[in-house]
């Protein structure tokens, strides 16, 4: 589905009386009894009892009349009214079901009005009128016979129709991506498989990629884009002569409308200018609001009160021109409006916002006003970031009738004629961010160009936060964290998705500027989130159910978890969160999703965020005779969870002093031009990362698995010697993301060995800092894993023995002394033994029922 | 996005008018905004306006040249559109809005306030310009001797100006002083302006039916309560893409005051048209507020401003003779200049020196540069150990009031932590964007009086604000909220803290006071230290604020050899306390110093005089720290 947005997901009511048609197999599936909706009264024939003649008679597709060059002109020299009466694009014929035949065929099925298309028409109309433009068209069709254009446009409509049926009957889209069309056939054309579509769905609507058109027909699209209101219904002729041409028997709500989207005119609200008045554009912005819906009158039903004679009026731009003279019986002032026969359409107001990425910095955003119409009222919701295709009309603000002067401005709005949702599937879609960035050919050129340097990965290093002094290790740590591994799905073995995400924890000494790079993280990443373990609570981080102070309903309200979905969640003071907001943590960091069950709302929600945290030591200074749990006081197994935890310490030494004091002094006299020469663009990192996010997805290759399985091996032989383990999966799960991550800044779709050798070097470089035993100075993971370094175990043990052997050299004593036996145990112990280490192993003891301890007296069991 | 038809035209006139307001003194003969009063100006004139862009507007499209024609001769004439609000034509004409000869052009619309928190004497300095004309006749209301004669045209108007401000009168009294009264203020303010005149015209205004549907009073949405002035909608022609959110701008323009303008909005929602009586109504409201409350300027020129001083030269650039003879001049006369701000300072300050010292440090500091997210040449400073629940600290900002251009006082009452909106909030219904406190204008001085604060509970808002505040010292920003996401803009804004202990929001630097003197009746103390400054004294010492933060600065490679050298050497000696956070001070310090001294580079005196500062500072906060135990 290309655009799920704008194709309605149920079928609107419009059928009315269907019921009374013969059954036809294309009937049995569609809802038998439909949804009867106000807004449809312009699609269906039944509120019209004087139907008027079937205007397709005149053009009927199997014989293309030898003038078939007439019909636009014809239309257009009806223009004045606004809508042409017999004109196939305003009305709709139920004449088939009057004489009870089978509605389908061209013929049968009944046209909707466009107002999309035709709302706004009127600077250009009366222009045309003005121009005396018609005698061009005259002496044209003199001279050139079936070279009739349209009025104002270049647009001939039976070549431009002609060549529209082509490119619906040829157009193979070269360039097809598996994932846009499932469920197509590349190598068949494309369109006339939607036509398939539509006949087998029912739904009456073809979305056209305008770049496809434009590969196939430059002049083709260019009239799409600058006569819009000419081309598409021409377009709409076209594809219903070659749908019921197809399907004859089809039976459709009314007839098909082109949705041409993906116009390449604009991009960005800020480039609307004057010249794109009543052109196609695509822009793309964020849904602020939506009004209620308007009934917009279409078309006014007036009666006699004296004959009961009819007439409808059409509305001409917003007003009705009330007959005062009924033309029956010439009574003045007789005619009555009847609201409940009047035709009405659907119409809402939508106000876009730029978003936020195409801001420049210090301005607010621009805004746009939307007109949907019909279909495409309340598609689209507040909040929805969507691209539109629509035609951009500035309409003068009304004449004031009682003053002569105007206000000299126009109101400006666009008519919509197609959404596509660009955030639809980030819902529930795993690559999201393919929609999210669109590179020009030249960036990405660019980007390639740069990822074949050597010395990439150094360089984005150098890049990243460059006001914060060295470091390099940990910078690249971040890096990689900022790139991520490879998303596997193993649900179907049943372990469910495996981590992306890398988490990282930085912890040091205040101000080694752990916040200035979070900071940093936080404005590098589209989706980041910046919040302080002090400030916030487990719902600030999860999600929280409110009232909705507007409509009294419950609605969950999400925190920076689930916002940061997708993007790193940058999380300082660590330590200083709760215990039952870190608790919170232990789900997102591994299973990447959150549970919550509160008021009624029972849901699981994706967090598939990397974690970026940072957290002082408890006692101000890192105590470097402590493990890294004693330092931070961070439970273990929040701790394992992290893939690398470094230390920013500061380092004690003179040449590091020096080259910190000269790279700040540098801050302090250096103009902000200079500063921008000397390092990579923040932008260009920015897209970098982006870049590979979305297109790079690397797998692992022979050579770098079989790394990958003596890196860990080694790991774990390391402390076999000495009876402790020194990894565990986590670690090889932690390697295998990082090397991925490596492979990615190379823009490499295989993990090769030189990306495992440098995870295996920054993972035992964060091991070294953070996981080495104090006593001993033997890197030992179990500090993390469990808590306590195995030396430290071991001493504990030994302590209890020689406890044991104490109390037992002293004789067959029922009782002892707390405090003479702590004395007796410190003169004998060559080790300093703490009062700690002494009651530690006195639990020991009683743990093996070999003593126990009441107050200050030590009992023998 | 800007299609200029005609360019030639429109060049033309934005330079001759560039031309002719370089001439002597030219400038000053413009009637400003911020000095006179709407209803003494004459509509489509030349006007002048300083302020503050506080939201921009979507670009509108408005007719270029367009054409009239009268139905009954059929005479056509063309006419351009361009600097007006309202498509003139004459009684019998028409505008033909098919006309092929149209043209549609583009201008942008920036809803503009003075800037927030100007303190009072710029202003009453441009009254002895030449312009003053205007002042004295805006005081002496019209006195037919002065330069400016009401025009016929004036009682329609006014008439029209009562006519608004009836109903947004009626209701500020109703709503009495909810928060949206503090704002709603600057409407009242205005209004008193017009207030003896509105009694005379009273009878007439009051039988006129004003738009009764009118909804509460228009709120000019200034960033600080209680502020005053007109807010505009300035209207710009070309190259609107360089200006920002928060700059400010001295604007040149026709002031358009076309009573149409509000006409047409009121009659707009009776229309038959559905989509203008929905929610665009509110919008309607906003965007288009009745002319006489806030007039638009279409826009010849405009220049950002550097700084809002009027002692100073406007711009600022060292190409032309005038500034550097200026800047020269002044430098001669730099240091006894220093001296004797430092000696007023000592006095205000209660004697403390250091303090003194480290406050003209503060105040010419200013955000030179932003090295990713770090902003550089912020100087927050905490000064501690104020008197609690005195009227010491409102005297200080008196004083800082007195010396800088723009400033504001905010008190850290739990009220107005629950109760102020700090951060600027888009209103979607309205399409505009709330000002909050903190969107205030570059080089604005904030004093944050801690003080004041008292025990009780920060609820929601009163939480967020206290984080928008530590990220405005933190990281000079400030989140706008846009409902569905943030947007960050930096800002400039010399944040100064003062509380009794230890503040608790961050700064850059902790003074603790030490007061040499308590004088026994302080209110007096203070009022006649201000009184005894002679004017001309206090002027220099404006000129030599503002112009010290506009100077350049760098260090040789000498000298940072010699601060490595110390640097290195201070670390060895006591690697603990001494820190890299220590050295970003100490150079910001020394950078201050420099050219608080008037020199653009650091030499090695004042390296040490810094680093001696920072001492002495140092010492004191551990000296506090002793004397309250263990407290901090």
């Amino acid at each position: 589905m290309s655009s799920p947005a704008s194709t309605p997901s149920r079928r609107r009511g419009g059928k009315r009386g269907r019921g009374s048609n013969p059954p036809t197999p294309q009937d049995a599936q569609s809802p038998p009894s439909q949804k009867r909706r106000t807004d449809d009264s312009t699609s269906t024939g039944d509120l019209q009892p004087m139907p008027t003649s079937p205007p397709a008679d005149t053009q009927s597709p199997g014989a293309p009349d030898p003038l078939f060059s007439s019909p636009p002109q014809f239309r257009h020299s009806a223009i004045p009214l606004d809508f042409d009466i017999s004109s196939p694009l305003t009305y709709g014929t139920p004449s088939s079901r009057v004489e009870g035949t089978p509605r389908s065929g061209v013929r049968g099925t009944p046209v909707r009005q466009r107002p999309d298309l035709g709302s706004a028409r009127k600077a250009r109309q009366v222009d045309l009128h003005s121009d005396g433009l018609a005698e061009d068209v005259a002496a044209n069709e003199q001279s050139l016979g079936q070279r009739l254009v349209i009025w104002g446009t270049d647009v001939n409509v039976a070549t431009c129709k002609e060549k529209f049926q082509r490119f619906l009957q040829r157009f193979i889209d070269p360039l097809a991506k598996e994932d846009e069309d499932v469920g197509l056939d590349l190598n068949e054309p494309r369109y006339m498989q939607r036509l398939e579509e539509i006949n087998i769905v029912g739904e009456p609507f073809l979305n056209v990629n305008c770049d496809h058109l434009r590969s196939f027909d430059e002049n083709l699209y260019r009239q799409l884009i600058c006569y819009p209101q000419e081309v598409i219904p021409t377009f709409d002729m076209a594809v219903n002569e070659i749908f019921f041409d197809r399907y004859p028997d089809s039976i459709l709500e009314h007839q098909i409308q082109v949705r041409p989207y993906n116009a390449l005119k604009t991009r960005n609200m800020r480039n609307l200018n004057p010249e794109d008045i009543d052109q196609l554009i695509t822009i793309g912005g964020m849904v602020i609001r939506n009004s209620q819906i308007i009934p917009e009158m279409q078309e006014a039903f007036f009666k006699c009160q004296v004959c009961a004679f009819t007439t409808r009026v059409e509305v001409d731009r917003g007003r009705i021109a009330e007959p005062s003279v009924c033309k029956n019986c010439n009574t003045t002032h007789s005619m009555a409006l009847i609201h409940n026969r009047s035709m009405f359409s659907d119409k809402q107001m939508i106000k876009l916002q730029e978003s936020p990425e195409d801001m420049p910095p210090g301005q607010t955003p621009h805004t746009v006003l939307l007109f949907a119409h019909n279909d495409l009222v309340d598609k689209v919701q507040p909040g929805d970031r969507v691209n539109v295709t629509g035609i951009y009309r500035a309409v003068p603000v009304r004449v004031n009738p009682r003053m002569s002067s105007v206000k000299s401005i126009y109101k400006t709005h666009i008519d919509v004629i197609h959404y596509r949702k660009t955030d639809a599937k980030r819902l529930h879609g795993v690559d999201e961010e393919t929609e999210q960035k669109i590179f020009t050919e030249e960036r990405v050129e660019m980007l390639k160009e740069l990822s074949k340097k050597a010395d990439i990965y150094e360089r984005l290093s150098l890049a990243l936060a460059p006001s914060i002094y060295e470091h390099e290790d940990i910078k690249k740590g971040i890096l990689l964290q900022l790139f991520g591994g490879s998303r596997k799905d193993f649900t179907h073995t049943g372990r469910g998705n495996f981590r992306a995400e890398i988490n990282i924890l930085l912890c040091g000494d205040p101000g080694t500027s752990k916040s200035q790079l979070l900071q940093y993280v936080y404005n590098l990443v589209p989706r980041g989130q910046y919040t302080s373990g002090k400030g916030s609570s487990a719902v600030g981080l999860t999600a929280y159910v409110m009232k909705d102070p507007e409509t009294r309903q419950m609605v969950l309200q999400t925190g920076a978890l689930v916002l940061s979905d997708n993007g790193i969640c940058c999380i300082d003071e660590f330590d200083k969160m709760s215990e039952s907001t870190r608790s919170v943590l232990h789900e997102v960091m591994e299973q990447q999703t959150l549970s919550i069950a509160k008021a009624g709302i029972i849901c699981q929600l994706n967090a598939r965020t990397s974690i970026l945290a940072a957290a002082n030591p408890i006692e101000s200074q890192w105590n470097p005779k402590k493990t890294t749990i004693e330092n931070i006081q961070l439970p273990h197994t929040l701790l394992s969870r992290f893939d690398l935890i470094f230390l920013m310490l500061d380092p004690r030494d003179e040449a590091y002093d020096r080259r910190l004091a000269r790279h700040l002094i540098s801050l302090y006299y250096q103009s902000e031009e200079k500063l921008e020469e000397e390092y990579m663009d923040m932008a260009i990192l920015k897209d970098y990362i982006a870049y590979a996010r979305c297109f790079v997805n690397p797998r692992l290759s022979e050579e770098a698995s079989q790394a990958l399985i003596e890196a860990y091996v080694d790991m774990r032989k390391i402390g076999s010697g000495r009876g402790m383990v020194s990894a565990y999966p986590r670690q090889l799960e932690s390697l295998i993301r990082l090397a991925e991550a490596h492979a990615k800044v190379r823009f490499s779709e295989k993990v090769e060995t030189v990306d495992v050798e440098e995870a295996k070097r920054l993972h035992r470089e964060a091991l070294k800092q953070s996981a080495t035993d104090p006593r001993t100075g033997i890197v030992d993971i179990s500090i993390l894993t469990t808590g306590m370094s195995t030396t430290a175990r071991k001493r504990k043990e030994e302590l209890a023995q020689a406890l044991r052997k104490l109390i037992q050299s002293k004789g067959k004593t029922p009782s002892l002394k707390y405090q003479q036996l702590f004395d007796d145990l410190r003169a004998q112990s060559d080790a300093a033994v703490t009062k700690e280490m002494f009651e530690e192993a006195l639990r020991a003891l009683a743990d093996d029922d070999f003593l126990t301890v009441t107050g200050k007296i030590v009992r023998l069991l | 996005a800007q299609n200029v038809p005609n360019s030639d035209w429109e060049k033309k006139v934005t330079e001759y008018f560039r031309e002719k307001l370089k001439e002597n003194n030219a400038i000053n003969w413009v009637p400003s905004l911020n000095n006179v009063p709407v209803h003494y100006l004459k509509p489509n004139s030349l006007v002048k306006f300083r302020c503050m862009v506080q939201d921009m507007f979507d670009p509108e499209f408005y007719m270029g040249i367009y054409e009239t024609v009268d139905p009954n001769t059929n005479a056509r004439a063309l006419h351009f559109g361009k600097y007006r609000d309202v498509a003139e034509c004459g009684p019998q004409q028409e505008i033909d809005l098919s006309s092929s000869q149209m043209v549609t052009s583009e201008r942008q619309t920036f809803y503009c306030i003075p800037v927030p928190g100007e303190s009072a004497w710029p202003s009453p300095w441009l009254s002895l310009t030449p312009c003053h004309a205007y002042v004295s006749a805006s005081q002496a209301r019209v006195s037919p001797s002065t330069s400016y004669t009401p025009s016929r045209h004036k009682r329609s108007y006014e008439e029209d100006e009562d006519m608004d401000l009836h109903p947004s009168k009626q209701k500020e009294q109703h709503l009495g002083n909810g928060p949206g009264a503090a704002t709603g203020g600057g409407a009242g303010d205005i209004h008193g302006c017009v207030e003896p005149k509105r009694l005379e015209t009273e009878a007439s205004a009051g039988h006129q039916i004003v738009s009764p549907s009118c909804s509460p009073p228009l709120d000019l949405n200034f960033p600080l309560p209680g502020e005053k002035g007109p807010a505009c909608l300035v209207k710009v022609y070309e190259s609107w893409d360089s200006f920002k959110v928060n700059d400010v701008l001295e604007v040149f323009g026709i002031l358009s005051v076309d009573p149409a303008l509000s006409i047409v909005n009121s009659d707009e929602s009776s229309a038959l048209d559905p989509m203008e009586c929905m929610d665009a109504a509110e919008e309607q409201r906003v965007h288009s507020p009745p002319a006489s409350l806030v007039p638009r300027i279409h826009v010849i020129l405009a220049q950002k401003l550097q700084h809002i001083n009027p002692l100073l030269p406007a711009c600022l650039n060292e190409e032309e003779s005038k500034t550097c003879e200026f800047i020269s001049n002044f430098m001669a006369e730099l240091s006894p200049v220093r001296a004797e701000l430092l000696g007023f300072l000592t006095h205000a300050l209660l004697g403390d020196s250091l303090a003194a010292e480290y406050l003209i440090l503060h105040l010419i500091s200013t955000v030179y540069a932003r090295r990713d997210v770090l902003p550089l040449g912020k100087f927050a400073i905490n000064l501690s150990g104020c008197p609690r629940n005195s009227i010491f600290t409102e005297h200080i900002y008196r004083v800082i009031q007195q010396l800088v251009p723009a400033s504001h006082r905010l008190q850290m009452t739990i009220e107005n932590m629950n109760h102020l909106r700090f951060n600027p909030r888009k209103d979607y219904a309205a399409n505009r964007l709330l000002s909050g406190v903190l969107q205030l204008a570059s080089n604005t001085s904030l004093v944050v009086d801690e003080t004041q604060l008292e025990q009780g509970q920060l609820d929601t808002t009163g939480v967020h604000n206290v984080t928008a505040l530590g990220n405005l010292i933190t990281w000079q920003k400030v989140d706008y909220d846009f409902n569905y996401h943030q947007m960050e803009f930096p800002c400039n804004i010399n944040v100064l803290i003062t509380s009794e202990g230890r503040s608790f929001l961050p700064s850059d630097c902790q003074v603790h006071l030490q007061p040499q003197v308590t004088p026994p009746n302080m209110e007096e103390y203070m009022s006649s230290l201000l009184t005894a400054l002679l004017p001309s004294v206090l002027n220099k010492f404006r000129i030599y604020l503002s112009l010290s933060r506009l100077l350049d600065y760098s260090i040789s490679e000498e000298v940072t050899k010699a601060v490595e050298e110390d640097f290195v050497e201070m670390r060895k000696s006591d690697p603990e306390s001494v820190t890299a956070d220590d050295l970003h001070r100490t150079l910001l310090v020394a950078r201050f110093l420099s050219l608080s001294a008037g020199q653009t580079t650091l030499s090695r005196e004042r390296w040490l005089r810094a680093k001696q500062l920072e001492a002495l500072r140092k010492a004191r906060l551990q000296q506090q720290r002793c004397v309250n135990g263990n407290e901090l």
